[in-house]
């Protein structure tokens, strides 16, 4: 084995889309940094932007790899969905198989880790500590060190599309698909790091926030007269700290097992593919309640905002959010009814999934009746929310039948 | 004025909309809602009682939330404001209580049907079930069919009205078998066997498929399900093992077919070596074995299902 290992010139060959993209990304980057030299921005840069620990700048800071990151994935997205409306009969369309399920777990990977989380970490940023009157979050410099983390898997993830590859075995890497044996290459040694990297800022955002939470209110702010915001990041990363630490437990495992031959989710040798689905899903499933507690935040702010009157139920809403977080950590094994863990298992998950309409449902009409008589003033935010209620609900009800479905229809 | 007839334009336009998508989706054959089988069936059955026992919360909230839009406008200064009007006890215990009374109902519904449509679980019927061993490969489908001493790959032949239960495991990454028309689906995992119980009763073919990202090959690991009366099944299956030119699936045969390919056609074999199906099961067992270079001590085999649940 020579001192490169595998990065040789073979590792910077690509198709002509992928080879477009890499050029791409090189000329827009060589354009800021030209920019930025010729205006001499650098050191303005340096000192207020990329050193800063106020976190208002760390959140636009957040908020813009976010929507850089968006803009791959919605690049991706199209690739994916360009791929699959001319692929039929005899076409094969404009993608090898191996370049699609590439992009498709790209997109996944991107979307979840560096555009949802990013958008939502940027907003929690700016808002919480002057919502709470903090001048700071609890550990400035951690915050920062946070986005930095955040910033270097993002950075490695795009790195795999001039160098290497990136996994193909979807966007949580089931094994055995992940394994050694069937996928050799780089690609899930990229995933499994950005996942890392970038998972180990999560948490240490999760903490940072949580603390400031609790310590640094501004004096006569009790819990129970913070903003629902508040309360919804609060349920959000008290989930980041319970549920992430499974994740980097099994990405690790899961490296163990493809550097140095170990045995947890293998075929062979007892390894057990089923148990790595499980804990992928412990954390997962949480993961998309951090993802839209938050959400349900900002929403109850708007919508008491907008229509000039207070929220209606306050105390239902923080009873709701708190029962959501603790239901959420119960529910992973929806996922995979497929598995056949057997009927009274999955009864379990699938009343215990059904139980979260409940509050999730107060939180619905405790949205409504914030509206009844208030004063509505339709700007855009109003119009968002109306959206986000249809659209909403009918996800409810998706979600319920899935449930109730699933169950009984593997 | 203006406003009605803005009202009354968006109203149109959304009829239209619903009309023409229900026009376009009517001769398109949504599987699921197509059931063709006995479990397929009580799962459309289930999915409608669902849809409709939801509807009782979200028809109001649909009514409410465009209701309030409209009655509390700014621009209804007639309508009343309350701006500190934050509680009702009445209201809360509705919005708490009703969702937990219909939780409820589907809770009972959901453990009784979880139980009464277990995969696992035998079909009660009159005839004698089938049994078809299912294997995935990379990238295909193999059929076994033990009783009747053929094999298939990318194509199944199953009698009306005959319970048939699927064993299900993989030599290669997970998959996940899915016939829609027929019922659910379950996950074929090496090392393990998963079972499948499902009766078609409507003849005709079907397309099942593989739910579970498998690697390069992926998607061509479509097959064909068809459903055929039992003498004609009886037929196909003689015909299968009668010509003398017929490939046969021996542990040689297998080995190659569990080499990597893409898109196979459709393939039939006679059954020479009935144990592929165990053996394949046992081979990641630890400590692994190469599976045909040594002499393989079946004695050490159950007949039962190995890594099963039940």
């Amino acid at each position: 084995v020579s001192f490169w290992g595998r990065l040789n010139l073979e590792a910077f060959q690509h198709d002509a889309l992928v080879m477009g993209a890499v050029v791409g990304m090189t000329l827009s980057a060589l354009g800021v940094v030209g920019y930025l030299t010729y205006r001499k921005k650098w050191t303005w840069l340096w000192k207020n932007w990329l050193t800063s620990l106020d976190p208002k700048k760390i959140g636009v800071m957040y908020i813009i790899v976010a929507v850089l990151m968006l803009m791959r994935g919605v690049f991706d997205a199209g690739l994916l969905k360009t791929q699959q409306a001319l692929a039929s009969g005899d076409s094969n369309g404009i993608l090898t198989s191996d370049s699609f399920q590439q992009i498709f777990t790209a997109h996944g990977t991107i979307m979840i880790f560096f555009v949802a989380m990013g958008l939502m970490f940027g907003i929690i940023n700016l808002v919480v500590p002057l919502q709470i009157g903090a001048r700071d979050v609890a550990f400035p410099f951690l915050n920062s060190l946070s986005f930095w983390l955040f910033v270097a898997g993002m950075v490695l993830m795009n790195v795999s599309l001039a160098v290497g590859e990136f996994a193909a075995a979807g966007w949580l890497a089931y094994p055995p698909l992940s394994g050694i044996e069937y996928s050799p290459g780089v690609g899930v040694d990229y995933w499994i790091w950005t996942l890392q990297i970038a998972g180990l800022g999560s948490l240490l955002s999760g903490i940072n926030f949580f603390v400031t939470i609790i310590k640094m209110r501004a004096p006569g702010m009790t819990l129970t007269k913070m903003p629902i915001f508040v309360w919804s990041v609060m349920g959000s990363m008290i989930m980041v700290m319970a549920a992430f630490p499974i994740l980097t437990a099994t990405l690790a495992m899961l490296s163990l097992d493809r550097a140095i031959g170990m045995h947890f989710f293998t075929s062979d040798f007892g390894g057990n593919a089923m148990m790595y689905v499980n804990l992928i899903w412990a954390w997962g499933h949480p993961e998309v309640y951090i993802l839209v507690l938050p959400a349900f935040g900002i929403f109850s702010e708007v919508v008491a905002t907008f229509s000039r009157k207070r929220i209606f139920s306050y105390m239902s809403m923080v009873w709701a959010l708190m029962a959501i977080t603790i239901l959420s950590m119960l529910v992973w094994l929806h996922h995979f009814f497929t598995m056949g863990a057997g009927a009274n298992v999955n009864a379990f998950f699938g009343i215990m999934t059904m139980v979260i309409a409940i509050p999730t449902g107060v939180k619905v009409f405790n949205w409504l009746f914030t509206m009844y008589r208030g004063r509505i003033h339709f700007a855009s935010p109003m119009f968002w929310f109306m959206g986000f209620v249809v659209t909403f609900t009918i996800g409810g009800v998706t979600g319920v039948l899935i449930f109730r479905f699933t169950t009984v229809c593997f | 004025m203006r406003k009605k007839s803005k009202l009354i334009f968006l109203f149109t336009a959304l009829t239209v909309l619903v009309i023409q998508l229900s026009l376009l989706l009517k001769d398109y054959n949504i599987a699921i809602l197509n059931p063709k089988g006995v479990i397929a069936n009580q799962q459309k059955d289930l999915l409608v009682f669902t849809v409709l026992l939801s509807a009782i919360v979200v028809v109001p909230v649909f009514i409410m939330v465009f209701l309030f839009a409209h009655k509390y406008n700014e621009k209804n200064t007639k309508s009343k404001y309350r701006p500190d009007w934050d509680s009702n006890k009445v209201l809360e215990t509705i919005w708490w209580g009703v969702p937990i009374l219909i939780i409820l109902v589907l809770s009972v519904v959901t453990f009784k049907s979880t139980h009464d449509l277990d995969p696992f679980k035998p079909i009660e019927s009159s005839a004698k079930p089938l049994t078809i061993q299912v294997v995935a490969l990379q990238w295909k489908w193999l059929f076994i069919y033990p009783e009747q001493n053929i094999a298939t790959i990318n194509y199944i032949k199953i009698p009306k009205d005959v319970p048939v239960e699927f064993k299900v495991t993989a030599d290669a990454p997970m998959n996940s078998f899915w016939i829609p028309q027929l019922g659910g689906q379950i996950y074929a995992m090496s090392g393990m066997s998963t079972e499948l119980n499902l009766m078609a009763n409507e003849i005709g073919e079907y397309s099942g498929s593989s739910a579970n990202l498998s690697g390069e090959g992926f998607a061509g690991m479509g097959f064909v399900v068809s459903v055929d009366s039992k003498s004609q099944f009886d037929n196909w299956v003689a015909g299968i093992i009668d010509p003398k030119d017929q490939k046969h699936l021996t542990k040689d045969e297998y080995n190659e077919l569990a080499k990597k390919s893409e898109n196979n056609s459709v393939a039939y074999y006679h059954l020479h070596d009935p144990n592929i199906y165990n053996d394949t099961i046992m081979k990641y067992m630890a400590p692994a074995k190469d599976m045909y270079n040594e002499s393989q001590d079946h004695a050490l085999m159950l007949d039962a299902d190995y890594g099963g649940h039940r």
